[in-house]
């Protein structure tokens, strides 16, 4: 690295991430409130997921901190500083597009090499930082390129080195994934965070794939109507679940009937602690997830309210999920695969419930069903 | 490609029926070749050979008079006629497709628009020119309303008969060519191009200079060879509207062809229609390559 690109600010040494902070936010479209106060503070470097059903607001939130769209009301405060009034091209931040982003009359370098022009980097420190940039996202042979000549795959790796290569306060990604096909998706998941990683920037990934955001994210913030349902790390957002629609949003969930007395909710004749104690006590939808559910060591199969008989198994690697008709209804249980080898379809299971704390639904509405 | 079973030819699979097969999907295009060639090639060729052409075998002389005054003068005036159109409209109808493509593309501007350029773009001849005769003509009831008034359209004569006058009507039908064909293009611009530019620092002028212009300089160019060949071989129009007087080519050959006092001279007709021939060639060229150029971006 010469001083020369030091000086310009455009070494590859980290710039140390910085901390950002949406407060209150609030946005209508005639008629539709995309976003109902949302406040949302990311610390340094951390990758925060945005994670929601189609329509709930998370375009929209990542269109304000980029200044692609003014808020009605309140701030966007990157690096201390407010940057609620000030135009995209003056806010630092680099976006990488759900698809079809690189200029197409551009070659890979150029295309990287475009912010750097546009912050009057000389056309030598140009061609290396870009240089650099494809490397780092596994593209070096790539420069002279055409987007035609990319595969969907590698014109988002171009798309994130384009974006880091002016060294962007924030990082802000709309479903940069979601129009490719799931090998290269895992894949290239894998390969931004690493690169998120490595530079330590501040980054907002946006999308509606609860697994992308469980992967790849420090914290997932799950909306919903343009509200932060739940901020937290991807194992407590999945295992202890604020509300019956994060419950139901993020991986899947059986609902069962039961009914909820004195601080538990029992459950097809199994108690059950309560993630809300103070519930009050009566009818209500336990949301178990399937890992909670187990084959029970007592192997006799009369009739009871968790004796049925094995409809399908879907293998998953190491786990497979099985669907147990009991009857009245049919449960999920994520099993070891040779625990759920030992029981193909059609053979008649006891199954029991782990007693992990459940949510309960008081009715559809509740569920986020509506 | 009739090597029967190529492996490489990826067609829809046929029975095989052994030996040579006869490639059916030819006989689809036939009636259109044939079109083709009845009414583009063989014209051609007839004017190819007709140019060189004399009473007595092959001759160059219908080309060598070519070089007269005013021969040269109607080459020049179509010449100026096209350029002068095809700019005016490409312009215009540049401005007007941008419009309705930044517009709602379900909204009123685009429907109406679109709909209208596609009659009027095909808009010409007798109809077009009476169309102007009738209402800024020497006795159109706009030119006689604004006479009314003190103000005569016509102090430094009729110009609506002449060149100018040509321009005028001709871009009544360049404008909307121009939305049809340059809109695609504009279309094919993705708004995250603009977003981006603006992410990666840049402003409205770097947009449009680094991105937007690039981009869109091909196809603007290519559509405005095409205004050009367009006005270039506009033949009714100019004749249902120009007296006499410097002619341009088209009606300079219907001349020669028809005339009644004694100059026919087909021959030469012929030599004039290939310098046309040539003319348009050159730009349709010009213009091809072009297209192919965008088409590879903007898909
Ligand atoms: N430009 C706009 N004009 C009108 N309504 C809009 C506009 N942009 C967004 N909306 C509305 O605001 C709401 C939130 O939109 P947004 O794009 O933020 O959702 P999203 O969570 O990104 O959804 P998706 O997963 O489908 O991308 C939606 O109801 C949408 O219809
Ligand atoms: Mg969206």
């Amino acid at each position: 690295m010469t001083s020369a690109v030091a000086a310009a600010g455009l070494g590859t040494a980290t710039r140390a991430g910085v901390e950002v902070r949406l407060e209150n936010l609030r946005r209508r479209y005639a008629g539709v409130t995309a976003l109902d106060g949302l406040s949302l503070t990311m610390a340094p470097g951390e990758l925060v997921a945005l994670l929601g059903p189609s329509g709930c607001g998370k375009t929209t939130a990542l269109r304000l901190v980029a200044g692609l769209e003014q808020a009605d009301s309140g701030r966007v405060v990157v690096g201390g500083e407010d940057v609620t009034g000030q135009p995209t091209n003056k806010r630092d931040v680099g976006m990488v597009f759900q698809a079809y982003s690189l200029f197409p009359h551009m070659t890979a370098w150029q295309n990287v090499a475009f912010g750097l022009q546009m912050r009057k980097v000389g056309a030598s420190q140009r061609r290396q930082r870009a240089g650099e940039m494809l490397e780092l996202v596994g593209l070096g042979g790539f420069a002279n390129r055409f987007a035609h000549q990319l595969s969907g795959g590698q014109q988002q790796r171009v798309a994130l080195a384009r974006a880091l290569a002016i060294q962007p306060k924030v990082l802000l990604l709309d479903e940069p994934l979601s129009a490719l096909d799931a090998k290269v998706r895992a894949r290239l998941r894998d390969e931004i965070r690493r690169v998120q990683l490595e530079v330590g920037i501040t980054t907002l990934f946006v999308t509606h794939d609860q697994e992308e955001a469980l992967a790849i994210a420090d914290r997932v913030g799950v909306m919903q109507s343009g509200r932060l349902e739940q901020l937290g790390p991807p194992t407590t957002i999945y295992s202890r679940p604020a509300t019956p629609f994060v419950a139901e949003f993020v991986g899947l969930t059986n609902r069962l009937a039961g009914v909820v007395r004195g601080g538990d909710v029992e459950v097809r004749g199994t108690r059950l602690p309560l993630v809300q104690p103070d519930a009050a006590d009566g009818p209500a939808v336990a949301l178990v997830r399937p890992e909670a559910v187990t084959f029970a060591n007592n192997e006799d199969t009369g009739p009871g309210p968790l004796v049925g008989t094995v409809i399908a198994t879907a293998f998953l690697g190491a786990t497979s999920r099985v669907t147990v008709d009991l009857g009245d209804v049919t449960i999920l249980a994520q099993l070891p695969t040779s625990e759920a080898s030992a029981h193909p379809a059609g053979t008649r299971v006891r199954l029991a419930l782990r007693p992990d704390p459940v949510l309960i639904a008081r009715d559809e509405a509740a569920a986020g069903r509506a | 490609m009739i090597a029967a079973g190529h492996p490489d030819v990826k067609t829809a699979r046929r029975p095989r029926e052994g030996g040579r097969r006869f490639p059916l999907h030819w006989i689809g295009a036939l009636p259109f070749l044939l079109y083709v060639a009845l009414f583009l090639l063989l014209p051609t060729v007839i004017v190819v050979v007709g140019a060189f052409a004399g009473k007595d075998g092959p001759t160059l002389s219908n080309i060598t008079d070519l070089n007269q005054q005013f021969v040269l003068n109607a080459f020049v005036s179509s010449l100026l006629i096209s350029t002068a159109s095809a700019l005016v409209g490409a312009v215009a109808g540049a401005l007007l497709a941008y419009a309705v493509a930044t517009g709602n593309p379900r909204g009123v501007l685009r429907r109406v628009v679109s709909s209208a350029c596609g009659v009027l773009a095909q808009f010409g001849g007798v109809t077009l020119a009476f169309a102007f005769i009738a209402t800024i003509g020497s006795v159109g009831f706009i030119r006689l309303w604004l006479q009314d008034r003190g103000i005569d359209i016509y102090s430094n004569g009729v110009w609506l008969t002449e060149l100018p006058g040509l321009v005028l009507v001709y871009t009544y039908f360049q404008i909307p060519l121009m939305v049809l064909v340059f809109l695609p293009a504009l279309d094919g611009i993705r708004p995250q191009w603009r977003e981006a530019t603006e992410s990666l620092g840049g402003g409205t002028w770097h947009y449009w200079r680094y991105v937007a212009g690039p981009l869109l300089a091909p196809a603007f160019l290519g559509a405005t060879l095409l205004l050009f060949a367009n006005a270039f071989s506009a033949y009714a129009t100019a004749a249902a509207l120009i007296s006499q007087g410097n002619p341009i080519v088209p009606i300079a050959i219907s001349n020669f062809l028809t005339s009644e006092t004694g100059r026919n001279n087909p021959g030469l007709a012929q030599a004039l229609a290939l310098g046309m021939v040539l003319i348009v060639a050159i730009v349709m060229t010009l213009y091809a390559l072009l297209q192919r150029r965008t088409s590879r971006w903007l898909r």
